[in-house]
């Protein structure tokens, strides 16, 4: 009852306002609210996939831009993170230079694969929770805290329709180098080495095959790009540009953006791989 | 990231939000509810950032399915000036889709760039304009504007800038971006003329080792050139888009704005 005397008996210029409370807090409010709006029907994420999920429903209105080949692994000198560069909606190439490496700060590295939007969006946020965290303790966020933040929230929201596999890798003085995977189903696993999206297996095969905990710099870079190089070549979805990075101690550290295309060639003719293309049209 | 739609137009659907017209196969008597709070309005949006301007354009048809609504709704909206007039606005914004989310849309962050102007007591950057957008259309990431937006303006140094969004908030800023209708037709264009892609200096080397054509920056003149000969091909293949381009220029003296003619058939 005094919920219905609250409500009905406010002053009369309330009645007048246009905006919602909720609208105005957006206006005045320097952080964005993590409140959001929602379809008014009685399934919000049935509507939504439908709307917008284009494997579900290729004519949907809404094409969301997702992301494709992420990879990251742990060797002796830190973990190295590649990933390609290109973002789709449905079949358009939407991008050849999407950034799907997130430094979510000095120290610590997000992958993004899924919705491009979910994995910004929230990585972002994510930075924002280690800012605080500093702050709050006086020292740096621990891999697996930051990790937990993350698959603590996606979890929150699981069944709404976030669409997010993506890993966050950094090094610190506990826990050395630091690998961690999360999705939106809300899994969150510890390991040595993963790849993510549509491009994974394609990766995971030349990864698989040379990876050695014992790596050298250089070796582990080469073969980051590699096999992304590999996944590129074989899934349409991946492609555009190699996005190089390796995370130590004092930080991460980029090593490069580079077209996929000068580095395909490069590792075909100079290194005789990729012998089922042919480079001349004679033959 | 960026950017987005399948170039077909909504054409089976309502153009209204809320049918209750029966479906085929629904059984006698019962009533079923759709909601369909979209409708594709078509039409094209195209921005290029310069060495010391940006230029943003969108053509001025409006459609729904293929009945033509109007010939004047301009797309390009002039963002956080202080007067309702935006005289002394500094950013662009350019939005397509659905023409009701691009209004709505252009309306939230021109208040909240507002308020920030009243707060700060200084106009808000490009760079944190694009985040605010960012986070805008991410508030509704479970119920998304329709939209594809563009954001054009002159960054910290006084370089051309332009960001360009997914309906859900990822974002980009790039050199060039196509939007809408007919994004497929445009950005290869743009690809090709304004990144040089695929564009190769003749005699510098045989197969393989052929060198790229150097990128430079484009003058002012070379991109208004552009812009035009972009939509009047979109013109020719597509057929939401026409009528009328309009195209804003940002420079550090303000924005320039012009209407050009478009075929209207």
């Amino acid at each position: 009852m005094d919920t219905l005397v609250a409500r009905y008996s406010r002053p009369a210029y309330h009645e007048n306002e246009v905006l919602s409370e909720q609208e105005q807090q957006d206006f005045t409010d320097t952080v964005p609210s993590l409140k959001f709006a929602m379809p008014p029907v009685a399934h919000p994420s049935a509507w939504l996939r439908a709307a917008t999920d284009d494997r579900s429903n290729p004519s949907c209105p809404i094409k969301i831009a997702h992301g494709t080949t992420t990879l990251a692994f742990r060797f002796q000198h830190g973990i190295i993170v590649a990933t390609d560069s290109r973002a789709t909606a449905g079949t358009w190439i939407a991008s050849q230079t999407v950034k799907k490496v997130i430094e979510i700060n000095s120290d610590l590295l997000g992958t993004m694969a899924g919705g491009a939007a979910d994995c910004q969006y929230w990585l972002a946020w994510l930075g924002m929770q280690c800012r605080l965290h500093e702050l709050r303790h006086k020292r740096r966020i621990s891999v697996a805290a930051a990790s937990k933040i993350l698959a603590n929230l996606v979890y929150q929201y699981k069944g709404m329709g976030l669409s997010m596999g993506t890993m966050c890798a950094g090094v610190t003085k506990e826990e050395g180098p630091a690998l961690y995977y999360i999705d939106s189903d809300g899994t969150r696993l510890a390991g040595d080495l993963f790849c993510v999206g549509s491009g994974q297996t394609f990766a995971y095969g030349v990864l698989d095959a040379q990876y050695r905990f014992d790596l050298s710099t250089e070796e582990a870079l080469e073969l980051g790009s590699r096999s992304i190089l590999a996944a590129t070549h074989r899934d349409a979805y991946s492609g555009g540009s190699i996005n190089l990075y390796h995370v130590k101690e004092s930080g991460w550290e980029k090593h490069g953006f580079t077209d996929t295309n000068p580095v395909f060639w490069k590792t075909k003719l100079e290194k005789g791989e990729f012998s089922n293309v042919t480079s001349s049209l004679d033959d | 990231m960026a950017a987005m739609f399948s170039q077909n137009p909504l054409m089976n659907g309502p153009n209204y939000s809320i049918s209750d017209a029966p479906k085929e196969d629904a059984p006698e008597g019962a009533r079923q509810h759709r909601f369909d709070p979209y409708t594709d309005n078509g039409g094209s949006t195209l921005a290029i950032a310069g060495d010391d301007f940006a230029v943003l354009a969108g053509d001025t048809r409006l459609t729904s399915g293929y009945s033509i609504n109007s010939r004047h709704h301009p797309k390009l909206f002039k963002i956080g000036g202080t007067t309702a007039d935006q005289k002394d606005a500094t950013i662009v914004l350019s939005v397509v889709g659905f023409a009701a989310d691009g209004e709505a849309l252009k309306e939230r962050l021109d208040t909240i760039c507002k308020m920030y102007r009243y707060r700060h007591g200084k106009p808000m950057s490009v760079k944190a304009c694009a985040q605010r957008l960012s986070t805008i259309l991410y508030q509704k990431r479970f119920f998304p504007y329709y939209a594809h937006a563009i954001l054009g303006g002159l960054d910290e140094e006084g370089k051309g800038a332009v960001y360009s969004y997914d309906p859900v908030g990822s974002y980009e800023r790039e050199q060039c971006r196509a939007g809408g209708a007919a994004a497929s037709l445009i950005m290869p264009f743009l690809d090709n003329q304004v990144n040089f892609k695929n564009q190769y200096t003749p005699n510098s080397g045989e197969g393989h080792a052929l060198q790229e054509r150097e990128r430079r920056p484009l003058t002012r003149g070379e991109v208004e050139v552009l812009v035009k000969d972009a939509f009047d091909g979109a013109v020719e293949r597509h057929i939401e888009v026409g009528d009328g381009l309009q195209i804003m220029v940002i420079t550090q003296n303000g924005i320039e704005e012009v209407l050009l003619p478009l075929k209207k058939d």
